[in-house]
């Protein structure tokens, strides 16, 4: 790790700023070492701070992107009380991807450009979204599954090096909770309802299951950037170390529910004390995160098109504002 | 987007222009043309930055909560609204526009915080306790 941050000193500076580079540096590993935080103004290499700006922009843009398969189905919510449950959670949702811009804008990138970059289809956001919502116990599935995988993931993300990131997440996490929750009750209650209702709802789990278990990340040894993420105190644990502990919480949550996990391979390896699990479709993977994915198009389109509608709100509020401004230096 | 038919399933039709559900060949080709978009980009400024602080409860003082962007006060006020106190995590905010808050020198947190270090006598904890002696 040292000796590939040194390389992140540029050759052409002044010997004072070498020295500053060198106790920035060391200042930085120390932070590390301890498992401190590093907080915005601090100095960080180039490298951390790209890493944690793609990281947090992505994940800002899923929760953003991943606000339309739910969208999609809040008119056509079979009672008034899922409606309102289905609105708060797409509104949790535009709310996380805010906290995560802030923090992702921490680090000198800003909203402005990201915006741009997921709008212009330069940015990435998570696979799972890019699949379509196509019944009303996805809703369920989503939250019990996407949801669910998703606070696996995000829950020592909390304790993410740098401090902005992990502020934001600590907020995400208490609000996610009751996603996954409502998720779980959808498909109970389809479950205990009629033969075609319980259908509806194992067909939702086995539309989610496996894209649920992708959205960990590839497995460890093709996932280049883990080791440096761990190293750094980002990441705390592997992809797959989360993708085996998810599987041992849904493998008994799914009993509750009745129904069955679309894998006949899961077992708990006894000597690993790990959960396994069917291969993964990798390739799909690849595929949906490269734009080849059932709804890329459609939901980038939809992003478009919302940030178009808005574009009259933004300028009316910025000219009222330029305006009232006006006025007070008047008076 | 029709508002009660569900664009999402494959076999219903999809407003004319938008790519088919399940159409990867409509999908790739989509992406791989240039963004039309973003009409305004660059030909505005973006709106200022706020800090946002909420006080939880009465008698609480108000805590930092996080930031956002908007035009002026009034509307960064509501937007704090919506954004921090969801589920009743406020009784009052404050917005501050971010670039009014001075701060410590980060560089310099060595020397201008040095000077309570090693006089442990500013705490309770450094004075023996003598046995027996109550309401010390």
């Amino acid at each position: 790790m040292a000796s590939q941050n040194l390389q992140s000193v540029p050759a052409e500076l002044s010997p004072e700023e070498v020295e500053r580079e060198k106790a920035g540096q060391a200042y930085f590993e120390r932070i590390i070492a301890e498992d401190s935080r590093i907080e915005p103004r601090d100095w960080m290499p180039e490298a951390y701070r790209k890493t944690l700006l793609r990281q947090i922009s992505q994940h800002a843009h899923s929760e953003i992107i991943g606000m339309q398969p739910e969208a999609n189905w809040i008119t056509r919510a079979p009672s008034l009380k899922r409606k309102a449950i289905l609105m708060a959670k797409v509104q949790d949702e535009a709310g996380h991807g805010l906290y995560l811009y802030s923090a992702a804008e921490t680090l000198g990138q800003s909203r402005d450009k990201m915006m741009e970059d997921l709008i212009a289809g330069k940015a990435r956001y998570s696979s799972i979204f890019n699949y379509p919502a196509v019944s009303w116990a996805d809703m369920g599935a989503i939250g019990w599954l996407v949801d669910g995988a998703a606070i696996c993931n995000q829950v020592p993300l909390c304790r993410a090096s740098y401090g902005p990131y992990g502020r934001a997440m600590v907020r995400i996490c208490k609000e996610e909770s009751f996603h996954q929750r409502q998720g779980f009750e959808i498909l109970l209650e389809l479950s205990n309802g009629t033969p075609a209702q319980k259908q509806m709802a194992q067909e939702a789990v086995n539309r989610w299951y496996a894209p649920s278990l992708m959205m960990f990340g590839p497995p460890d040894d093709d996932s280049p950037n883990s080791r440096q993420s761990m190293a750094w105190n980002i990441k705390r644990f592997s992809n797959d170390e989360l993708r085996s502990r998810f599987v041992g919480m849904i493998v008994e949550q799914v009993k509750v529910l009745g129904l069955e996990l679309p894998d006949k391979d899961i077992r708990y390896n006894e000597e690993t004390r790990k959960w396994e699990y069917g291969p993964l479709d990798w390739e799909e993977f690849k595929n949906v995160l490269a734009g080849r994915g059932p709804c890329n198009s459609q939901r980038l389109e939809r992003r478009r098109q919302a940030h178009d509608d808005g574009a009259w709100v933004r300028e009316a509020a910025a000219e009222y504002a330029r305006k009232q401004a006006e006025k007070e230096y008047a008076a | 987007m029709t508002p009660h038919g569900n664009p999402e399933f494959p076999g219903e039709s999809t407003p004319a222009g938008s790519a088919n559900e399940g159409s990867r060949a409509a999908a790739a080709s989509a992406s791989s043309t240039p963004a039309t978009s973003t009409t305004e980009s660059h030909s505005h400024s973006q709106w200022p930055l706020w800090e946002v602080f909420v006080r939880s409860s009465r008698g609480l003082s108000h805590v930092h909560a996080g930031s956002l962007h908007a035009p002026d006060a009034a509307m960064a006020l509501r937007n704090a609204r919506d954004l921090y106190t969801r589920r009743n995590e406020g009784v009052s905010i404050w917005v501050v526009p971010a670039d009014a808050i001075s701060a410590s020198d980060p560089d310099a947190k060595g020397s201008f915080f040095e000077s309570p270090q090693g006089k442990d006598y500013r705490h309770a904890t450094y004075y023996t306790k003598s046995e027996g002696v109550k309401h010390l």
